[in-house]
C-alpha cells in the first residue's frame, strides 16, 4: 500500500456510502455508536439501541493514512468550529510553553469547560514550531495545570487527542519526559470533574494517553489509538520498517478494534471519505456526541454542587482497574 | 607440605576436570563493560552481588536473584505466580504466535511472566515487592504485569506494608497492542490509590528502565533510586539517535545523568540497597502517620 498520492484512492469507497451511519439531525443520544458491550461501565447504554456497523472497508494501513491525512482537522479546528469564547493558556510555570499542546477555557454549548488537546502543525514552518503535535514535558505539565484549575473550578475536562507519541528528543529526556506522563496519568485517574477525551486523530502511545485517561472516551471513525506507531512497531519486532502496514493490521488500532476492546465508549460517525473531505460535518458530529457524552455524565453523577466525585472517581477506578487481558478473564 | 599441592585439586566427577567432560564454563566471567572487560572468578563476582570489583559494572539481574539478594534469607512469599498472559490480539510475529513465543520465552526463562510479586523482609522490615525480570521479554508490561502490579499495590494498602518495586523495562509488550498501554493508566490508579493511604512507595530502576514503565508506576516513587550506569528514561537511546540523526554523549540517560537532572533521589550501590531502602521505610515508620509500619511482622521497625 503506497502512500497517500491518490487522496480518493481507497478513501472515498462506494461500500463507504453504503454504511451505517447516523446524520447529525438524528437524536443526538444516537450520535454516536457503540459495539462491544461493557455492562459495568455501561457509558452509553441509555443512549439508545447500539448501533451495528458492519466492518470497515478500509484496511488498517489505509485507515493510519486517513489518521495522519495532512487535511484532516486538528483541535483548534474542532475548538473554532464547537467552543466559544476560548481563552488560551500558556506555559508550565516551569520551564516554557509547548505549542504541541493548546487549551484553556471556553463555553462548550453554553457552559463553562476546560477545553485542551495535542495540535499538530499544518505546515512545515508550524510542525516545526508545534513538533508534529509531539508534546515535550512542558506541555504535559501545561495539560496537568489546566486539568488541575478544572479542577478546582468545577469545570468539566474535554480533551482531544492527537499526536503520533511523545516528543523523543533529548531535551524532554533531560526535562523527565516519562515522569511528566506518569504525573499526568496519576492525577487524572483522581481529578474530581468529569473528564472526556476524544481520539480524533492519532492516539499514539503513552504521549496520547497522558491527556487521555477520562471517564468517558470517544474515538473518531478514522482514528487510530496504538501502543506505539505501526512503524515503530514494525521496526523494533521486525527491524523494518516498511512492514508498517503489517503491523497496523496486527496491532488492532482503529476505532471498531477499540470499541470491540472496551476503550472507547463510543465512536464518532465522519463524513463518507474521512474527517478531511466535509470538516464541519465532522466537527457537528464530534460536537453532538460530546453533548450527549456530558449530558449523559450530568445524569449519572449529577452536575456542579450536586455532582457525586466519589462515585465518578470510583468508577473512574474500576474502569482502569479492570483493562487488560490475561489467561482465563473474559478478553 | 610443597606449595603446589594448594592448587592440586581432587578433581570429583563434574567438578570441572581440566579438559574432562563437564567443564563449568562459568567459572570465569567477563565484565559485560565495554571498557572493562575484566576477567572475574565466578564465585567472587557471585558474592559481590554481581558488580565488577573493578569497575563497579552491575550486572542485570532475574528477578529471583534480585530477591534473594535484597530480601532477608527465606523471607519472600511469592504471590499471583498464577496470573497467566492471554493473547487478545491474536498476534502473529515472523510466522510465530504470541502465544508460542511465550511458550518459549516460559521455557527459556523457568518464568510464567516478567514480574515476580510477593511479600518479604528486608533487615526485619516488612514489605511487599515487585521485581521484573528483563529475560522475559525485556520485561515489557503487558497485562499480566499491570495485574501483578496492581494486585501487589492493593496489597500493600490493604496489609499497610511499604511497597518496593524493582524495575527493569524495554517498555510495552506490542504483542498486546492497546491493553498494554492501558497498563500505564492502569498501574498509575493503583499508585495514587497507594499515595492516598500514606504507605511508602520506594521505585528502584535498573538497567534499562525505559518506556511506559518509566512513565507510570516507576515514575512515581515517594522516593526513585536507581543502581549505578542504570539506563533510565523514556525514548531508549536508539529511538532518539534515529529521530534526531545525532549520536548521544556517552552516559546520557544514565542514572548518574539523571540524578544530575532531577528525575531520581539518588543513585544506590547494589551492596548499599538493603541498608538504604531498610533506614529510609524505618525513618518514613517512624512518624505520627505510620500506622503501616507497626503491623510489620509484629515487631514494628
Amino acid at each position: 500500500m503506497g502512500p497517500l498520492s491518490q487522496r480518493e484512492r481507497g478513501l472515498i469507497l462506494p461500500s463507504t456510502e453504503d454504511r451505517l451511519r447516523l446524520k447529525p439531525e438524528d437524536s443526538p443520544a444516537d450520535a454516536t455508536s457503540r459495539r462491544g458491550a461493557r455492562p459495568a461501565t455501561a457509558p452509553l447504554a441509555h443512549a439508545g439501541a447500539v448501533v451495528e456497523r458492519p466492518p470497515s472497508a478500509l484496511t488498517p494501513w489505509e485507515q493510519v493514512q486517513l489518521a495522519r491525512h495532512p487535511e484532516r482537522p486538528y483541535t483548534l479546528d474542532y475548538i473554532g468550529a464547537l467552543f466559544e469564547e476560548l481563552v488560551e493558556l500558556h506555559g508550565d510555570r516551569l520551564f516554557g510553553d509547548d505549542p504541541a499542546i493548546v487549551g484553556g477555557p471556553a463555553r462548550f454549548e453554553g457552559r463553562s469547560v476546560m477545553v485542551l488537546g495535542h495540535q499538530k502543525g499544518r505546515d512545515t514552518k508550524e510542525n516545526a514550531h508545534r513538533r508534529f503535535g509531539m508534546p515535550r514535558p512542558e506541555g504535559y505539565r501545561k495539560a496537568l495545570r489546566l486539568m488541575k484549575q478544572a479542577e478546582k473550578f468545577g469545570l468539566p475536562i474535554i480533551s482531544l487527542v492527537d499526536t503520533p507519541g511523545a516528543d523523543p528528543t533529548l531535551p524532554s529526556e533531560e526535562r523527565g519526559q516519562a515522569l511528566a506522563i506518569a504525573a499526568n496519568l496519576l492525577e487524572m485517574a483522581r481529578l474530581r470533574t468529569p473528564t472526556i477525551a476524544a481520539i480524533i486523530g492519532e492516539g499514539g502511545s503513552g504521549g496520547a494517553l497522558a491527556i487521555a485517561v477520562a471517564d468517558r472516551v470517544l474515538m473518531l471513525e478514522h482514528a487510530i489509538y496504538s501502543v506505539v506507531t505501526p512503524e515503530g512497531c514494525a521496526s523494533i519486532l521486525w527491524k523494518d520498517v516498511g512492514l508498517a502496514p503489517e503491523a497496523a493490521a496486527s496491532m488492532k488500532i482503529t476505532a471498531d478494534d477499540m470499541a470491540r476492546f472496551g476503550i472507547v465508549d463510543g465512536i464518532v460517525p465522519e463524513p463518507a471519505g474521512g474527517a478531511h473531505t466535509d470538516p464541519a460535518t465532522a466537527a457537528r458530529a464530534l460536537g453532538d456526541a460530546l453533548r450527549c457524552t456530558l449530558e449523559e455524565l450530568d445524569r449519572v453523577y449529577g452536575v456542579g454542587e450536586a455532582l457525586d466525585a466519589e462515585r465518578l472517581l470510583h468508577d473512574r477506578f474500576a474502569r482502569y482497574r479492570r483493562v487488560g487481558a490475561i489467561d482465563g478473564s473474559d478478553e | 607440605m610443597p606449595i603446589r599441592d594448594f592448587f592440586r585439586r581432587e578433581h570429583r566427577e563434574g567438578e570441572g576436570a581440566p579438559g574432562g567432560p563437564d567443564i563449568p564454563e562459568n567459572l570465569w566471567i567477563r565484565c559485560e563493560n565495554e571498557r572493562c572487560k575484566e576477567l572475574i572468578y565466578t564465585r567472587e563476582f557471585e558474592k559481590n552481588l554481581r558488580v565488577c570489583q573493578k569497575c563497579h559494572h552491575h550486572a542485570r539481574l532475574g528477578a529471583r536473584e534480585r530477591i534473594a539478594q535484597l530480601l532477608d534469607p527465606d523471607s519472600f512469599r511469592e504471590e499471583d505466580a498464577d496470573v497467566r498472559p492471554a493473547d487478545p490480539l491474536g498476534f502473529a510475529s515472523a510466522g510465530q504466535s504470541y502465544r508460542d513465543k511465550l511458550a518459549e520465552t516460559q521455557q527459556k526463562t523457568g518464568l510464567p511472566e516478567a514480574i515476580v510479586c510477593g511479600s518479604g523482609r528486608i533487615e526485619d522490615v516488612s514489605l511487599r515487592v515487585a521485581v521484573a525480570d528483563f529475560a522475559f521479554l525485556g520485561a515489557s508490561m503487558g497485562s499480566v504485569v499491570g495485574e501483578k502490579v496492581a494486585r501487589a499495590v492493593e496489597r500493600s494498602i490493604e496489609s499497610r506494608l511499604p511497597f518496593l518495586a524493582v524495575s527493569s523495562s524495554g517498555g510495552a509488550r506490542m504483542h498486546e497492542g492497546i491493553f498494554s498501554l492501558m497498563q500505564m493508566a492502569k498501574t498509575t490508579a493503583l499508585i495514587g490509590r497507594l499515595d492516598q493511604a500514606r504507605v511508602p512507595f520506594i521505585s528502584l530502576l535498573t538497567d534499562p528502565t525505559t518506556g511506559g514503565v518509566t512513565a507510570s508506576f516507576a515514575g512515581l516513587g515517594d522516593v526513585i533510586l536507581a543502581e549505578p550506569g542504570a539506563l533510565v528514561g523514556f525514548a531508549g537511546p536508539r529511538v532518539i539517535e534515529q529521530i534526531t540523526k545525532q549520536k548521544l554523549p556517552p552516559g546520557t540517560q544514565r542514572a548518574e545523568f539523571q540524578l544530575e537532572h532531577g528525575m531520581l533521589d539518588a543513585v544506590v550501590h547494589r551492596r548499599d540497597l538493603r541498608p538504604t531502602v531498610a533506614r529510609l521505610l524505618r525513618l518514613y515508620g517512624g512518624g505520627p502517620r505510620a500506622g503501616w509500619a507497626h503491623s510489620a511482622n509484629g515487631k514494628g521497625v
